[in-house]
């Protein structure tokens, strides 16, 4: 499945030598490399070239081409919050989601797998959520949540909530919303590496002395470090670059607004593609940086 | 219907063949010429350079240099699929998205050959599958995936057949009778069949003519029978079958015999069984030829005499008991006797005289490895 | 002994709770289809069938469904064509370039749709295309095209390549090999891969809302009716994707199960 996308690379093992021959090669590949070079790259450079220029705005609006470096100055002190908050949001969205779905997974992966069509039946259930329109499950959390519902009613009786205060618009509605929307993005690699996971290992574990914490820590997690991985990066990403969570529109308020809240507003309302773009870039740039970090240090220490 | 797939085989011969791979040559300038009809047996270890033969053979694998010739035609520069070859692959590579049926008429399709399904009933039939003919591969066992591989390459009537370990997936005792079942099928359809494997017992049982391999090339061949009575190099001596290797400078020679000294005995073969005949040699004996004495035996110069020596170890392998012996300055000797119940009762640390008949010994080309540094 | 029996029972109960949270938007999405509202459909006023029964009493909400289907079904069309192409190539043949090639196939999988949706919207302003259904499909087929990728390539690495080798054995042209035996072994990967592109687009918004310009999709009219107020008719079209898919994924898992079964019997 696609959700296996970043774990590493499991080992090839039937394709043997591959064959060589280069017209076969150049038909398959060029129709698709080209493409991804005009619809993903070159915008990257159109991306890269409109967080540069210079907005005019007498005697109308225009944009001038310059390599303006003023716009990303700009954009970091006026976007700062929005930032840190993005990617705070998306920290604590994915630790929680990860606490959440993990449990889940191991259940669904290793406990329920000698009754095959519950283990599937419990999988269906889990991407479930990917049938029904993302922005439409996120309306029902909102009107469900919403003042006065019998869960806020709740809510507000055991004194999480002071009387006078709203649930939607708050930051912690918004994690909320981003945790539910990215739980399958998560639980379905951790199942997919769970459900490969050999128990005897974790018998050659309990064998060999080790409590069940112990076989936890050392057998069952280093070997689901993969789901791990492409789990956390499927969410993260997403999840740092999200728009609808946290728009006033959904679950979000002019407080909680995140960088994907920033760009929409500056791109698409407010006529300032510049530093929209600018932002872009400085996401994307951010998100490379930290994924390769955390895939280098995931891939090698942690895993010993 | 066996005589309607009747066919005469061509001939191979492989020229200078050459193959390199990053790093290593799994093929070193062979050459070889497999007659019409035989039944030849390439054995070998693995990474001997035995598949990569059979591969070159049916085109899968360009050779670095050489030519390939069937029935004296060049096919070296030709596609797999333009050439008279067919194969039975080691997984049996059924298709498995067809049915038993299909997957056998899928090469007379190919070549718009008329009637297809019903020549391909036809081979299933041969190899008395025919009743399951609407099967898909999954459904069928290891045993009969194999006879469906035979007869989805038969039913092309190619004129040479290749097998690449097309018995390695099966359980010994199925193995053996595949064996017999695939012997009977080549005599019945006559085309020849380039076998591969490791496994010298089925190379033994099957092939007119076996060719051992090692290291990329090949280091003999020859009959089975021939193979194994007069093994040429150490190599040869120890893969198929077992030997006893005796290493020594010759120290007499006359018209009919060489004779070597080993650890002060002197050990003998006959001129006409010995590659080399000064100098360092090996020469080895086979341990079913050789026999044990309990006392000091009184034998004439026809027979080679070693010992005494003390058995070290006994093995009951069912026909036979298997002794190992050592003997001072010369090493460790195994002699099998055959169960029948005439051996002598012996025990671990008896102390015993191995013999054997000089016409038994033979001489080696080269030198088991080791000993070349030693002296 | 205790300790034992409590594990025994939290995990199950555990699953259970995280099942029903994850269900819990879908079930209040389909309750709301039968609400008895016009405009805002957020307080339960009585049930009917009045919803499902002309869904299309909004013209222009079946107008973007119609939309959405139709950019979901050529964009897939698309991405699963050059995906499969990239597919195959990658695992089986070798050339230079091979490593260079992933990783310009997992960097779009990398990327925020926010920073793809405002490239492509970039690029489409300079080039000065017009934003509509065109410029939607073209960024479907590229978001979509790695996860297509992906998902047939973990297809083509568990393809035996003697099977191919058989073929050309067989005397089936490089031609011949490719539609006899790769590709209809290729189709479950393929199919899933179509299922997925189609679902990821039909599904999208940022990315549309950037370059959609005059074109309404299924979700860009939730998005803009969410603002005044949500039909209820949007529910009953959630409602039937969401069962359609249901019926589409536990049919494939009853028709594998039994075709497990049928093998199981005849062995």
């Amino acid at each position: 499945m696609a959700f296996a996308a970043f774990s590493s690379n499991t080992p090839n093992k039937n394709s043997g030598q591959p064959v060589k021959s280069g017209k076969i090669v150049l038909a398959l590949l060029l129709p698709g490399l080209i493409y991804l070079a005009m619809f993903f790259f070159i915008p990257l450079v159109a991306l890269i070239q409109t967080s540069l220029v210079k907005r005019v705005s007498t005697p109308s609006v225009h944009f001038d081409p310059a390599w303006n470096w003023q716009n990303y100055a700009d954009v970091i002190s006026r976007y700062w919050p929005q930032i840190t908050r993005s990617f705070g949001y998306a920290f604590v969205a994915t630790l929680v989601a990860l606490l959440i779905s993990y449990p889940l997974a191991y259940f669904i992966g290793v406990k329920v797998r000698h009754r095959p069509v519950l283990q599937r039946l419990m999988v269906t259930l889990v991407i479930a959520p990917f049938f029904i329109s993302f922005l439409l499950r996120t309306i029902a959390w909102k009107q469900l949540l919403a003042d006065h519902t019998p869960i806020m009613e709740f809510v507000h009786q055991i004194g999480w909530l002071q009387p006078s205060q709203s649930f939607i618009g708050s930051g912690p509605a918004v994690v909320f919303g981003l945790i539910y929307n990215f739980i399958p993005f998560m639980t379905l690699p951790l199942y997919t590496t769970l459900e490969r996971l050999d128990v005897r290992f974790l018998e050659a574990g309990s064998d060999l002395y080790a409590s069940p914490s112990k076989v936890f820590r050392k057998i069952t997690l280093p070997l689901s470090m993969p789901g791990i991985i492409s789990g956390t990066l499927l969410t993260f990403i997403p999840i740092a670059g999200d728009y609808v969570n946290a728009s006033q529109d959904f679950l979000g308020s002019e407080k909680t607004s995140m960088i994907g809240t920033m760009v929409v507003q500056d791109q698409l309302v407010t006529n300032n593609p510049q530093t929209a773009t600018a932002l872009s870039v400085l996401l994307m740039g951010m998100i490379l940086v930290l994924v390769t970090i955390y895939v280098r240090r995931a891939g090698t220490e942690e895993l010993l | 219907m066996a005589t309607q797939l009747k066919v005469t085989g061509a001939d191979l011969e492989l020229i200078d063949v050459r193959k390199d791979f990053p790093g290593f040559t799994a093929l070193d300038d062979m050459d070889l010429h497999i007659p019409a009809g035989q039944f030849f047996a390439l054995l070998g270890p693995s990474g001997c350079g035995k598949t990569t033969t059979l591969r070159i053979v049916a085109g899968l694998e360009t050779p670095t240099q050489g030519q390939v010739l069937i029935g004296g035609q060049d096919v070296t520069s030709m596609k797999p699929h333009e050439r008279p070859v067919n194969t039975v692959f080691q997984s049996y590579a059924l298709f498995p998205h067809m049915t038993i049926l299909e997957n056998v008429a899928f090469g007379l399709r190919q070549r718009k050959i008329d009637d297809p399904v019903a020549k391909a009933q036809e081979a299933l039939d041969l190899v008395e599958l025919g009743h399951i003919a609407a099967r898909r591969p999954q459904q069928l066992s290891g045993g009969q995936q194999q006879r469906v591989a035979l007869a989805r390459a038969l039913v092309n009537r190619p004129s040479l057949l290749l097998l690449d370990e097309p018995l390695g997936a099966l359980d010994l005792k199925l193995r053996r009778q595949m064996q017999i079942e695939l012997k009977a099928i080549q005599m019945e359809v006559g085309l020849t069949f380039l076998h591969v494997t490791h496994d010298q017992e089925e190379a033994m049982d099957m092939a007119d003519t076996v060719a051992v391999m090692n290291k990329g090339r090949i280091e003999q061949m020859g009959a089975p029978e021939a193979l194994y009575d007069r093994p040429k190099t150490a190599f040869v001596s120890k893969f198929l079958g077992q030997s006893n290797l005796f290493v020594g400078k010759v120290s007499d020679s006359n018209d009919s015999s060489v004779s070597i000294e080993v650890g002060g005995y002197k050990v003998t073969v006959d001129k006409k069984r010995a590659e080399k005949h000064t100098g360092k040699i090996a020469i080895g004996v086979r341990p079913e030829k050789a026999t044990f004495h309990t006392s000091k035996p009184n034998l004439s110069s026809d027979h080679v005499m070693i010992g005494e020596g003390e058995i070290i170890d006994i093995r009951f392998t069912g026909v036979s008991n298997q002794y190992l012996i050592e003997i001072p300055n010369v090493g460790e000797v195994t002699v099998f006797a055959q169960n029948i119940g005439k051996s002598p009762v012996i025990e671990l640390g008896a102390k015993v005289w191995v013999s054997w008949k000089v016409e038994h010994s033979f001489g080696l080309a080269d030198l088991p490895d080791g000993s070349e540094e030693q002296d | 002994m205790r300790k034992l029996a409590i594990g025994r029972f939290i995990f199950p109960l555990y699953a259970l709770l995280a099942l029903v949270f994850l269900l819990i938007p879908i079930v209040y999405t389909f309750v709301f289809s039968f609400n008895q509202a016009r405009r805002r459909n957020t307080i339960w006023n009585g049930f009917t069938l009045d919803h499902w029964a002309n869904v299309c009493s909004r013209q222009d909400l079946c107008d973007a469904l119609g939309t959405s289907l139709t950019i979901s079904f050529i964009s897939t069309l698309i991405a699963t064509i050059l995906g499969t192409a990239l597919a195959i190539a990658l695992v089986r043949y070798r050339f230079r370039a091979r490593s260079a090639v992933s990783l310009s196939l997992f960097l779009p999988m990398a990327t925020p749709e926010i920073v793809m949706g405002a490239g492509l919207a970039s690029l489409f302003f300079s080039l000065g295309i017009e934003r509509g259904m065109f410029t939607v499909i073209l960024a479907h087929v590229m978001f979509c095209l790695s996860f297509v990728v992906t998902t047939v390539k973990a297809r083509v690495q568990m393809l035996d390549p003697t099977l191919e080798e058989a073929a050309s054995d067989l005397y089936a042209t490089p031609t011949q090999v490719f539609w006899k035996v790769t590709f209809p072994l290729l189709v479950p990967g393929i199919m899933a891969a179509a299922l997925l592109s189609f679902a990821l687009s039909f599904d999208d918004f940022i990315i549309t809302y950037f370059n959609a310009g005059n074109v309404t999709t299924f979700p860009l009219f939730i998005y803009v009716a969410a603002k005044g107020g949500l039909p209820p008719e949007a529910n009953v079209i959630a409602s039937s994707v969401f069962i359609l898919a249901i019926l589409i994924v536990v049919a494939t898992q009853v028709y594998g199960n039994l075709k497990k079964k049928r093998l199981a019997l005849a062995k």
